[in-house]
């Protein structure tokens, strides 16, 4: 079937925010839907909300609209743009639930617009409960049995019917939010009436609990004519019991027979077949161990996180299809983009052995709960390709970059065998480390399995790599080729093969390299070598033969990526890194990237010349380099990943493009740096770089608290904290050594301002200035967690000329050639800095969008020897836009039981969305409608503050009043309040017998918490309880009360039409 | 111990030796599966060849003797990158290891498969000698490699007595060229009572039991070898006999009616290649193995004409037979390894019985 020629103009949706559940994998289906329908002549109108994505770019969609997802945006962009068709099953659950609620109501039909890709029944027999179990059972395909409920009574009642444990989960919600295992009657009640709120439609379903079961998915596609293929099946390490976004994959499965992998895929044709999907599915099924007997546990009518994942593990390009059927085509007439002499309708057969593993953020949460269950907790992932399981295991665990390199690296030694055999019964994101310490001592496979149920087949795999440790370890100086050539083949790392037998890393390489033991590698090719393949997409093995080739001709750059997203270290840098690509190939380098995030445009094998799915440690990068010899990489554009192999790429001879690597240095290094500051008249918080705890309580004591208190080299402000006296500085010190700290400490004054951001482009005479941002919030909370404003709003002229100034002093004084980002503190006319990076920023996306000015681009031509003048810009601060841009930051606390919702200098939002507007409040509102934050719904907060912002609290409480709130406060607070002329009701403290403030949060008819909590360590447990409570039940909580007299604007002026803005026509003038 | 695979080109690939020590010459051919490889040894249609498997990690869930498609092992030799060290099933009752040696069946492992696919399907199927023996002398190996053939297979892998699978439905003669359990038993599913023949019964004996449908196997070989089972096979052809004929089967009544087969260059081995079904346009993926294909220019239109193409390179994958009530497919709907997708075919079958009385 060819194309539909009614297909003109389609308005593709994206997922929003980057969170925990929803990451950058739909930034990767997106832009790859909108290129493959843009190829096709159709017409494509854009709409996320998140400025950080690629699909967001001018180059990728025709018209841009980084607008709120809501269902009043949505049908007023149909209005506006009347596309003829709609396509929401690439932009996640967020944009499936949007085309849903407006298909429901009907405003689609009413305005002759169609769902293509999926109908609105499909997605509703898939996606609806009790629909999707009628579905199922009319094709015989079991589910577990379950029901669904819309009321805690009820779901009691069928808990006790099915027989505990059981598993609960809301209907229409996202990486499983609100879900969970209930062993029960008190822990079924605590779920349900959480899951009934959050769910969208107010239903959970109770179902049988078929943990430990082996947990299986599909990734299959059909298309119009009803042909249906099969592009992968994975396997998760993890039984059922951890949701497959926090478990350890195997692609494709490993201890399933034919008949298994059969039957699972026959019934995952079926059911696509009866669902009458087009385009791509995921199926996810628990198999019983030790039978045929299997449930279909979920399907996904959508692109997913394991379709990107499916798409990167064979090489077959999942969304980029599943946009060719939306517009009619057939998988037979839709050419295999790999071997491009074949066709997608084909199964992807593999000759390797993929592992990808869940970034988890317990290293930002430290308080929070390291358990993995069914509510997923990971904000990325990694992936990695080898010939056997051993080695791609071991790949993968030195790409997490979690300072981990092998199964030694979690030290559970001092552990008794009985605390071991706990631990074992623990099911959390060190699990692996725990059977590989129980497997040194000689506990039995039966006994591991017994307790964690993960098939022994893996089981022994991880005893493959312990006894290879326990080889080595004997072997020490002796270590001959052979084992050496063994270590290598699993992938052991130069570095612990090191430590392991005592031989010095560098004596290790040499004697690889006369053993001829290298790094070899091979092709993805979708078609295990039956077929010639032109597709540069390449992984690394030992003992093989090297299939690279080289052409020649070209100048070669490398492009490191930013690996796995994590928080602090997000999209942003695969926008980057993408951006910089595509510039240097323009400039006619052959592009070579290095990344490991199965998630990412980056890692599309179309986007550079090569991809290389590798780690992104030294080695790994040096036998990739020792193949490619690239006359220069660059790593100014993957965050601090990339910075981090600066020193190691100069070692092996290749340039570093753009500023210098001993300037990238100085801009970390402590000592460097304020002499740098000190030769341009620039002043800083006074400060000290320290060693210990106790030259920090020195250099604290002589600054005078409140001191900020961080380690150097590390993004995202990991680690960071406010001191305020000598026993914070203990704390914080100990949290910092747990990881490994090869960097000193840094130990500065606090002061309190404005916080402002700039990144500009250097070209080693002129400056760009794109812009200048301003934080809502005062100095103390991480600019990535600060909502962002362009132009900066309250900057007097002054200011503003000292920002230039400064940055043209420093740009110049680190010799940048490229980007740099630098942040300012603005206390009246004073200005300081307070962190420079030689780097691109996390805001270099959003500022990009917003000015029209193609930062990425110009720092890459800037790179490559073009100037700023040459490239037809004028240095300097560039004229402000015609527009306000706010960049809101976007948390995922609700799915990390635990952790402290509360601001500080450590990042911890996972995404951001934009506001874009005429007027600074409307771009306002629309941060925070994009932000989820749709207030207000019952009228009710809650304020408690420290003493020192009562009086501040007053004039914010008021406005909240006059929106209509009912305020309610502890006593303290209360008392202040009241006697200030604000109505406001007094509630008992936590400690205090009920009704307290908590059972007024978990009553379920609070807006809004502002919370404001002290500084340092000290924070009142109760304020931590009220805000863990609230977030966890659905309530906003503020803990700045510049974010809360922002909101008070925002609803302040709320209602209004929305102008919609087209981002494509935005152009700096 | 130290294993070689020596190719006919001179190319030879070190690595472990496993099963059998055994020294064997064969014709090396590739299978891309992921799982099933069980099914592919006991595949009869690999009499006189020995397989690589492209998937690196085989073995994992050991062995379970009921998923055997025949009796035994039927490969040559077996090459692949590396055996797992312990099988993971519920249902395993041996490790492939064990299974390989306990049937003198020779291989090689720790070798890289994908450069050796790369030679097959650069410079086409070609003869090798898998060996123990460290001191070889090349150039008499490779003139020893290179005078071997695939002869004789038909007859060493077909069943010696004809038996009976008892059915109550339809009475289906299947003529065992080389067969797969599968066949049998998919039909014997379906309630037929399934009489299988040794591959050189006289068509006379078949047609006396007046069966209601005919059921030509797959098998190994090269199908032009069968003269004599090929003159039987146009007997049936003539026959008023709904048949149903499957890979060699499909070859061999294609050469009864007149056309012509050929020798492809690296064959189909595997559980993921599109065929479109001419009639309808839809797709399926199938299952094969072959090494040779019909060749759809020596058709003759009022004979046969083809009812299904490769999607991949645009081969004959099945054939209508004009005013009769036979067709013929190249692939394996009995799957075993691999997608079931075209089980559909068995019920056709049934069908045209049916119509036939």
């Amino acid at each position: 079937m060819p194309k539909n020629p009614d297909i003109k103009k389609v308005l593709v949706i994206g997922s929003g925010p980057i969170i925990i559940g929803q990451a950058a994998e739909f930034d990767y289906a997106g832009t790859q839907a909108c290129r493959s329908l843009k190829e096709e002549g159709v017409e494509v109108v854009l709409l996320n909300s998140n400025p950080a994505t690629i699909m967001t770019d001018k180059d990728i969609a025709d018209k841009v609209y980084i607008e709120p997802l809501t269902v009043e945006v949505v049908e007023q962009l149909i209005l506006k743009e009347k596309p003829d068709s709609v396509l929401p099953t690439l932009g996640g659950q967020a944009g499936l639930n949007l085309a849903m609620e407006l298909e429901e109501a009907g405003f689609l039909k009413e305005h002759n617009v169609r769902l293509i890709g999926t109908t609105a029944l499909t997605i509703k027999k898939a996606e609806d409960r009790e629909m999707f179990k009628e579905t199922m059972e009319k094709i015989g395909e079991p589910v577990a049995p379950s029901e669904i409920v819309e009321d805690v009574k009820t779901g009691l009642e069928v808990a006790e019917r099915i027989g505990y444990p059981v598993v609960l989960r809301p209907a229409y919600t996202l990486g499983g939010s609100g879900g969970g295992i209930a062993e029960n009657r008190e822990q079924c009640a605590e779920i349900l009436e959480n899951g009934l709120r959050l769910s969208r439609v107010g239903q959970v379903l109770v179902e049988r609990c078929i943990a430990g079961w082996k947990e299986i998915e599909y990734e299959v596609m059909r298309d119009g004519a009803g042909n249906v293929i099969t592009v992968c099946n994975m396997e998760n390490i993890d039984p059922v019991g951890v949701h497959t976004g926090d478990s350890i994959v195997v692609a494709p499965s490993q201890t399933l027979g034919d008949k298994e992998y059969q039957m699972l895929r026959t019934s995952a044709l079926n059911i696509i077949t009866e669902l009458g999907i087009t385009g791509g599915c995921n199926v996810q099924y628990a198999l019983h161990p030790e039978s045929f007997e299997y449930c279909v546990i979920e399907v996904n009518p959508r692109v997913s996180r394991s379709s990107a994942l499916a798409s990167k593990a064979t090489g077959y390009p999942i969304a980029k299809v599943a946009a060719k059927i939306a517009l009619g085509y057939t998988l037979d007439e839709i050419k295999n983009a790999v071997t491009k002499k074949t066709y997608a309708s084909f199964e992807p057969m593999l000759d390797y052995c993929v592992v990808k593993m869940p970034r988890l953020p317990f290293d930002k949460f430290i308080s929070a709960k390291r358990t993995l269950g069914t509510q997923m907790k990971a904000t990325g992932e990694v992936m990695s390709i080898c010939t056997n399981f051993e080695g791609a295991l071991m790949k993968a665990i030195r790409s997490l970059e979690q300072h981990v390199d092998s199964l030694m690296s979690y030290d559970f030694t001092h552990l008794t065998d009985e605390e071991l055999t706990e631990m074992l019964h623990r099911v959390d994101d060190r699990r692996i480390w725990v059977i590989a310490e129980a497997l040194r001592r000689g506990v039995s496979y039966e006994t591991i399995h017994d307790i964690t149920k993960i098939d022994v087949w893996f089981i022994d795999k991880l005893a493959i790599l312990v006894e290879m440790e326990a080889a080595l370890k004997a072997a020490g100086t002796g270590m001959d080729a052979e084992l050496l050539r063994e270590a290598k083949r699993i992938e052991f790392p130069d570095n612990v093969i090191s430590s392991l037998t005592g031989i010095p890393q560098e004596e290790i390489k040499k004697m690889r390299h006369e053993n001829g033991i290298r790094a070899a590698y091979k092709m993805v090719d979708t078609c295990a070598a039956e077929f010639a393949a032109e597709t540069p997409y390449y992984y690394s093995c030992y003992g093989s033969e090297n299939e690279v080739t080289q052409t020649g001709g070209r100048k070669k750059v490398l492009v490191l990526g930013s690996g796995p997203i994590r928080i602090g270290q997000g999209i942003e840098f695969d926008f980057c890194s993408v951006h910089s690509t595509w510039a240097f190939e323009k400039e006619g380098y052959e592009t070579i990237i290095i990344n490991n995030n199965p998630e990412t445009v980056s890692t599309d094998f179309d986007i550079a010349d090569k991809l290389y799915f590798e780690p992104l440690t030294p080695e790994d990068v040096e036998s990739i380099v020792d193949i490619e010899k690239p006359d220069g990489a660059v790593v100014q554009f993957g965050g601090q990943t990339a910075i981090k192999l600066t020193e190691a790429l100069m070692k092996m001879g290749v340039p570093i493009l753009g500023t210098a690597a001993e300037d990238v240095d100085a801009a970390e290094d402590r000592e460097l740096f304020d002499k740098i500051l000190e030769t341009c008249g620039i002043p800083r918080p006074a400060g000290h770089t320290v060693f210990t705890a106790e030259e920090a309580k020195k250099a604290a004591n002589e600054l005078g608290y409140p001191v900020l208190v961080r380690p150097s080299y590390v993004l995202g402000g990991q680690g960071m904290q406010i001191a305020i006296n000598d026993q914070d500085i203990d704390e914080f010190i100990g949290i910092i050594n747990q990881i490994a700290q090869e960097h000193p400490i840094l130990v500065d004054k606090y002061i309190m301002g404005k916080e402002i951001e700039v990144d500009a482009i250097c070209d080693g005479t002129d400056i760009l200035i794109p812009g200048i941002m301003e934080h809502i919030e005062r100095t103390g909370i991480h600019s990535g967690d600060s909502i962002s404003v362009y132009p900066a709003q309250s900057l007097t002229e002054g200011n503003k000329k000292t920002i230039v100034d400064y940055t043209e002093k420093l740009a110049r004084a680190l010799h940048v050639k490229g980007m740099i980002n630098i942040q300012f503190i603005v206390d009246g006319e004073d200005v300081y800095i307070i962190e420079v990076n030689p780097r691109s920023s996390r805001t270099v996306p959003y500022i990009s969008k917003v000015t029209g000015i193609p930062i990425v681009p110009l720092a890459t031509q800037i790179i490559c020897g073009h100037t700023i003048r040459e490239l037809g810009y004028t240095p300097g601060l560039q004229k402000e836009a015609d527009y306000i841009a706010i960049k809101m930051p976007v948390f995922s606390f609700e799915k990390i039981r635990g952790a402290d919702v509360s601001l500080g200098p450590e990042m911890k939002s996972t995404g951001e969305c934009l506001g874009i507007a005429k007027t600074f409040n409307e771009a306002l509102y629309k941060a925070f409608q994009g932000a989820g934050i749709k207030l207000p719904k019952y009228k009710n907060m809650i304020i408690t503050v420290r003493d020192e912002d009562k009086e501040e609290a007053v004039g914010i409480a008021k406005r909240f009043q006059a929106l209509g709130y009912r305020i309610f406060a502890t006593r303290g607070t209360a008392k202040y309040l009241y006697s200030h002329g604000v109505r406001v009701l007094s509630v008992p403290k936590l400690e205090q017998e009920s009704p307290n403030i908590l059972d007024l949060v978990l009553g379920h008819e609070i807006d809004l918490v502002i919370d404001i909590p002290s500084q340092g360590a000290e924070r009142s447990r109760d304020g931590f309880i009220i805000r863990r409570n609230a977030i966890e039940t659905g309530v906003t909580v503020l803990t700045a009360l510049d974010t809360a007299a922002a909101l008070a604007t925002s609803l302040e002026n709320r209602a209004k039409e929305l102008t919609l803005i087209d981002i494509a026509t935005v152009k700096n003038v | 111990m130290k294993a070689f695979l020596i190719l006919e080109d001179g190319t030879v690939f070190q690595g472990t030796s496993i099963g059998s020590t055994r020294e064997v010459i064969s014709e090396i051919v590739f299978n891309t599966s992921m799982t099933g490889y069980l099914e592919v040894l006991t595949d009869p249609s690999y009499a006189g060849q020995a397989v690589v498997m492209t998937y690196p990690l085989i073995g994992n869930y050991g062995i379970c003797h009921e998923d055997m498609e025949s009796s035994r092992p039927w490969p040559d030799a077996y090459i692949v990158r590396e055996l797992s060290r312990i099988p993971s099933n519920f249902r395993s009752e041996d490790t492939i290891q064990h299974f390989l040696e306990s049937n003198d069946i020779p291989g090689i492992s720790g070798i890289d498969t994908r450069a050796l696919t790369k030679i097959l399907r650069e410079k086409g199927t070609m003869n090798g000698m898998v060996t123990t023996n460290e001191n070889y002398d090349l150039d008499e190996v490779i003139a020893r490699v290179k005078a071997y053939t695939v002869q004789g297979v038909v007859m060493a892998t077909t069943t010696k007595e004809k038996y009976v699978l008892p059915g109550e439905g339809k009475k289906v003669a299947l003529l065992d060229l080389g067969a797969k359990r599968n066949i049998a038993r998919s039909l014997n599913k379906k309630g037929c009572e399934v009489t299988v023949y040794p591959a050189d019964t006289p068509a006379e004996e078949i047609l006396a039991a007046d069966p209601d449908g005919i059921m030509l196997s797959n098998g190994p070989g090269d199908p032009k070898e069968n003269v004599e089972i090929i003159r039987e096979i146009r007997k049936l052809y003539e026959s008023d006999v709904p048949i149903f004929a499957i890979c060699l089967g499909h070859q061999l009544m294609a050469l009864a009616t007149g056309a012509d087969t050929y020798k492809l260059k690296y064959g189909h081995r595997g559980g993921n290649h599109p065929v479109k079904d001419l009639e309808t346009g839809r797709v399926y993926i199938s299952s094969q193995n072959h090494g040779y294909a019909v060749d759809p220019d020596s058709l003759d239109p009022a004979v046969a004409v083809p009812a299904f193409v490769n999607v991949n390179d645009g081969t004959n994958e099945g054939l209508k037979y004009t005013g009769k009530n036979i067709f013929t497919v190249q692939y394996h709907p009995e799957a075993c390894p691999g997608p079931q997708d075209s089980s559909y075919l068995f019920d056709r079958f049934l069908k045209m019985m049916e119509g036939n009385k």
